[in-house]
């Protein structure tokens, strides 16, 4: 909304520097975004009268003007805009004169024929962006008048955000409302007597949907003139608030909606056929709109219409073919109420957001439809002459909305406030807001004005209360903690942990989009379907990641383009995984290294990080809660990894913990990453779900080791080994290290070396050597049955 | 046979000039072993008449003590070279850099969500936490935000189908910790929200923490005590000015904006608060008797308050980074300066 400071003061004399009055604003509710001149400086610029034009000798597009700048003698100016003509009242830079930009005006010859100031357009006084020649001045002004003066443009606009419960502040008339009551300064009400009928003429009305239009004011207008000027001063008000002139008929009707908040619309009478005719729309009638848009409407629209056709969406846009033109002589005016319920969303549905349905959506004052009318009948015959008929107001009063009176209780107001306010003063700023207040003591009833259709319950007039009061003015303070203690989940590692963990194993944290590139996400999970935005912003950003993978793989590859050579990047969030028709919303931490395992040093080579690495970092994740040991590592195949380096993590054999691996050659190619690339991805919840430490008996006695060096397929996983000599039963095992893996040269083909360490102990007694013999004699005739192991010579 | 004395002389000569450990026992051997030639001396006292053996004798004892006592001098002497050498030849250039994993660390919007939980926790607020892609109701109908409400526009959704879409706000946590606690409640929720905008300064996904606080007696000033005590903890600024605004969000009443005097230039106006002097940093409000009404708490009998921050802006603020796209970048040269 924007807010010309010098049309304020004719409603309300505030009192208030522009700036104070914007402070004064914004810590009312109505943010002040802005405070802009509404025209940049200039001097020595007044009203020149064009008395003659004579073509230039030597220049084709310029002409040889003599104007009456008001000094007694013919000014002689020459011009190169194609609209000057003679009689013609225009801005004009005296010689000696300074336009936006520093400009100086001085005598010049303008191909030799000498030129004293220069006649001005509307652009180059800053006033426009438009470049239509000269600004033509209507109205006659006085040779000589300043300009600054005859346009008032020593003014600023304040251009304030509304939040959307302030729609009564979308008017002049409002604004300055509420500006009287947060300085307690009078307002000076606008008179807006009844224009009489000068004719007999009136155009019927018939409401057939009174619930979403219950009040309906209109009037005729004989012979007016579309081609009549508006008025300078009215141009300016209507461009200071952002609304461009458009001729006299519809500069009307914006400018009333903008003094007084009610949107208007005129018809072309001579297309009206019968009567007026506010009903819902059925299904499928068309209507072209004003900006040549044509709509299919449905049973949730509501129209104006006649007897024959569709003329406008009800308090949105009007219809191309009903609107006034160039050649309308009679019209008839619209100033009707449509309650928010009847616009609210219709305007969107469409993708239409005019100034009419902003205003309706968020309601405007039911009481105002014939004031308003009048206004505008009372301009329109000022400036585009014209024969008013009697104004007429089709109603059903007993659907006109009325706010229910509120019960305000003083004393609620202080307890939700934390403020003990003496009830006169809450009662003083009711009334100044507005409100009647009846009843007295412990409760009140408050009816609220018709323009207020944010006040509903109790807790607005606490929130009108405490803003006029000023919430700089309410009370801080801290409120008591109320005791008690939050039960800690001892088993359960706090995820912090885990996050903090891979910082300290050199992982830098990453925060990637939740929504991938449709394409991309396929790659990674071409067995799922993606959750897919209906309204994406881009391909780029249209399905629901099922992984964090292609979020981290790419964010992999923007610092791989940046000169960098090792990235190792985590990240925990939500991956988004439908289920039949559920939608399985799962936290999980995932992450990615690849380039050298450790920054260039200079007393160690430089090696890129493999498998095992990666591997090494999960179990040290893993171990923060103690599942290092029940992990279950087993090599799988994934769509975007390895073959021969993916690994399924479950844990005790059956839940999935998630997938570790190298990311597939293919896709590493496709992705121009040009060097191997290791991911994990595990469910949070599942890796922070550890055990209560369980005190076990410590032994005396001495531990035992025993190495075994054994000779298995080649292709035998070595878990597969380990399991076999820990699931032999032996109490004294207490475990099992695999120190050694060795192929080639003393190993035959296809066969693979394991060195296993074991250590025994017995928690009662040390363990003898004929013990531990019959122990690893067991142990390795197990490995041999299960597995094919054979001692190695 | 050589005299006594030049077998000394020799022997000290040869002592002196011994360069290593393994040569100097050779002269020890040499000249003090069983068959050295020092104590070979001594068998030939015998053939001395037995007036001059004693005097011989000692004088023999004498050399070779004067031999073993130059030996043991000369060992140490050489021992301390060699430790010397060793220690000299082990000597590192103790500037060269170490070798080491380069340090890890959080995202900034992490760091920030974390420093907000660890005060406002302080308070006794537990976090909570709901699902990122939301059900209309959650997200909009029980926070008072009606199909056709006009605050609807302000959210600017990304939906899947009519019903479901990507929270907007982490208000919807409100809601459904009200659905399974009963107060007193005390609760932030820090999350992802998502709005379909992106330019210079929207991100279509960013951060909110949402607080609430629902309990008998609860009152404006107690939000207003809250939110005053928690921002100048988190910017570490005991004077910090705050003010707070009259706004309008469907699902607090009264509600407000809060301004922080600008960080940057202590509120004199400059281009971080657009010459105002204040930034906007959260909204708020007392949670509206609608809101509690969808969820069957006893608005007469309980009040409470909720309110909102953009953790990214906070960041920002923070930390001085001044393009919220950084943040979703993921350079690892912007990350790294949080380490």
């Amino acid at each position: 909304m924007k807010i010309s400071n010098q049309w304020l003061g004719q409603w309300v004399d505030h009192g208030l520097a522009v700036d104070a009055l914007g402070h004064r604003l914004t810590m009312a509710g109505l943010e002040l975004d802005a405070i802009t001149a509404v025209a940049p400086d200039f001097t020595g610029v007044v009203v020149a009268h064009v008395i003659a034009v004579e073509p230039h000798p030597d220049a084709d597009k310029l002409r040889v003007c003599q104007v009456d700048d008001g000094s007694g003698e013919p000014v002689q100016v020459v011009c190169g805009a194609p609209n000057v003509h003679v009689g013609m009242r225009a801005p004009f830079a005296r010689v000696g004169a300074v336009l936006p930009g520093d400009f100086k005006i001085k005598k010049a010859k303008l191909r030799g024929v000498p030129s004293f100031g220069m006649l001005c357009s509307a652009r180059e006084l800053g006033l426009s962006e438009a470049h239509e020649g000269l600004m033509s001045l209507p109205d006659a002004p006085a040779a000589g008048t300043d300009i600054r003066v005859l346009l008032g443009l020593d003014d600023q606009v304040l251009e304030v955000d509304l939040t959307p419960n302030r729609a009564d502040c979308l008017s002049m008339a409002g604004v300055a409302r509420e500006v009287a009551t947060l300085t307690g300064r009078p307002l000076k009400v606008l008179e807006v007597p009844a224009v009489p009928a000068a004719c007999e003429d009136m155009f019927p009305v018939r409401l057939e949907a009174a619930a979403d239009c219950p009040r309906y004011a209109g009037r005729v207008i004989r012979g007016v003139n579309p081609a009549a000027p508006t008025p300078l001063w009215m141009q300016e008000r209507l461009r200071r608030a952002g609304v461009r002139s458009l001729g006299p008929l519809v500069d009307v009707t914006n400018y009333v909606m903008l003094e007084l908040g009610q949107p208007m619309h005129a018809f072309d009478l001579a297309v009206l056929d019968g009567a007026i005719v506010v009903r819902r729309a059925r299904a499928g009638e068309t209507l072209t709109l004003l900006d040549g848009q044509p709509l299919t409407l449905s049973g949730d629209d509501l129209v104006i219409a006649d007897e024959g056709k569709l003329l406008a969406l009800a308090g949105i846009m009007g219809g191309e073919a009903s609107g006034v033109t160039d050649d309308t002589q009679d019209i008839f005016l619209e100033s009707a109420h449509f309650v928010p319920m009847a616009v609210a969303g219709r305007a969107r549905h469409h993708g239409l957001h005019t100034e009419s349905s902003h205003r309706f959506e968020r309601g405007v004052d039911p009481a105002l439809p014939l004031r308003a009318l009048e206004r505008a009948t009372q301009l329109l015959c000022q400036i585009a002459g014209g024969t008013p008929g009697p104004a007429t107001v089709a109603e059903e009063t007993s659907r006109v909305p009325v706010q229910a009176p509120i019960t305000l209780r003083p004393a609620r107001v202080s307890r939700l406030l934390g403020l003990t306010l003496p009830p006169e003063r809450m009662g003083e700023i009711l009334l100044a807001l507005g409100c009647q207040v009846s009843g007295a003591g412990e409760t009140w009833q408050v009816t609220v004005p018709s323009f207020r259709f944010d006040l509903a319950i109790e807790e607005d007039l606490v929130e009108e209360i405490a803003r006029v009061h000023g919430y700089d003015n309410l009370p801080s303070q801290l409120p008591l903690v109320r005791p008690d203690i939050t039960w800690l989940d001892e088993a359960r590692v706090d995820p912090r942990r885990l996050r903090s963990r891979l910082c300290d194993l050199g992982y830098l944290e990453a925060i990637t989009f939740s929504f991938v590139d449709e394409a991309l996400e396929a790659r990674f999970s071409p067995d799922t379907r993606p959750l897919k935005l209906a309204n994406p912003l881009s391909s780029e950003l249209a399905v629901m990641r099922t992984t964090l993978w292609p979020g981290l793989v790419k964010a992999a590859r923007h610092n791989l383009n940046r000169q960098q050579t090792r990235v190792r990047l985590f990240e925990t969030g939500l991956r988004f995984v439908p289920e039949g028709d559920a939608l399985k919303q799962e936290k999980v931490i995932s992450g990615l290294i690849c380039g050298a395992l450790l920054p260039a040093q200079w007393g160690q080579a430089e090696r890129p990080v493999d498998f095992f690495d990666l591997k090494g970092d999960v179990e040290s994740l893993l171990a923060l809660a103690g599942l290092d040991r029940q992990v279950n590592w087993r090599a799988a195949r994934h769509p975007a990894l390895h073959p021969g380096q993916s690994a399924e993590l479950t844990l005790n054999g059956e839940s999935l913990l998630g997938w570790v691996g190298a990311l597939n050659p293919a896709l590493e190619a496709e992705l121009d990453l040009e060097m191997p690339v290791f991911l994990f991805e595990l469910s949070l919840d599942k890796v922070c779900q550890g055990h209560l430490p369980r005190f076990q008996e410590q032994s005396r006695f001495p531990a035992i080791r025993r190495d075994l060096a054994l000779l298995v397929d080649a292709a035998l996983p070595a878990a597969q080994v380990v399991a076999v000599i820990e699931n032999a039963g032996h109490q004294t095992l207490k475990g099992v290290n695999l120190f050694d893996v060795y192929t080639g040269q003393g190993v035959p083909e296809g066969r693979k070396s394991l060195a296993l360490g074991l250590i025994l102990q017995d928690l009662s007694s040390t363990l003898t050597d004929e013990e531990v013999d019959t122990i690893i004699h067991d142990i390795v005739t197990g490995l041999q049955e299960e597995v094919g192991a054979t001692l190695r010579a | 046979m050589e005299s006594l004395s030049n077998l000394t002389d020799a022997a000290l000569t040869a002592i002196r000039a011994s360069a290593d450990l393994r040569h100097l026992d050779e002269l020890r051997v040499h000249y003090l072993g069983k068959k050295g030639v020092i104590t070979e001396q001594l068998k030939s006292l015998g053939a001395l008449p037995p007036e001059q053996r004693r005097e011989a004798g000692q004088a023999i004892n004498q050399a070779k003590q004067v031999v073993a006592e130059a030996l043991e001098a000369r060992r140490e002497a050489l021992e301390l070279a060699a430790r010397e050498a060793r220690l000299a030849a082990e000597t590192l250039d103790v500037t060269l850099p170490g070798r080491r994993q380069e340090p890890g660390g959080l995202h900034p919007v992490t760091l920030t969500i974390e420093r907000i939980q660890a005060l406002l926790e302080q308070l006794g607020f537990a976090v909570a936490e709901g699902p990122e892609v939301e059900d209309d109701y959650h997200n909009f109908e029980a926070l008072n935000i009606p199909s056709h409400h006009p605050a609807r526009a302000m959210h600017d959704t990304f939906y899947f189908d009519a019903t479901t879409l990507l929270r907007t706000h982490t208000s919807p946590v409100q809601v459904r910790v009200m659905e399974n606690q009963a107060p007193p409640l005390r609760i932030i929720a820090p999350g992802r929200v998502y709005r379909c905008d992106s330019d210079l300064t929207h991100s279509p996904m960013f951060h909110q923490v949402e607080g609430l606080v629902v309990d008998e007696q609860v009152t404006f000033a107690h939000l207003r005590g809250v939110l005053d005590a928690f921002l100048r903890a988190f910017f570490e600024q005991n004077d910090l000015k705050t003010r707070f605004r009259p706004s309008y969000f469907p699902f607090t009443e009264p509600s407000a904006e809060v301004d922080i005097q600008c960080v940057q230039c202590g509120g004199h106006g400059c281009r971080v608060c657009k010459q105002t002097g204040w930034l906007e940093v959260m909204g708020c409000g007392m949670v509206h008797p609608n809101v509690l009404g969808h969820v069957g708490i006893d608005s007469e009998r309980y009040s409470g308050f909720a309110f909102g921050l953009g953790v990214e802006r906070m960041a920002m603020l923070r930390y001085g980074v001044n393009d919220l796209r950084l943040f979703f970048d993921n350079d690892i040269r912007f990350l790294r300066q949080f380490v």
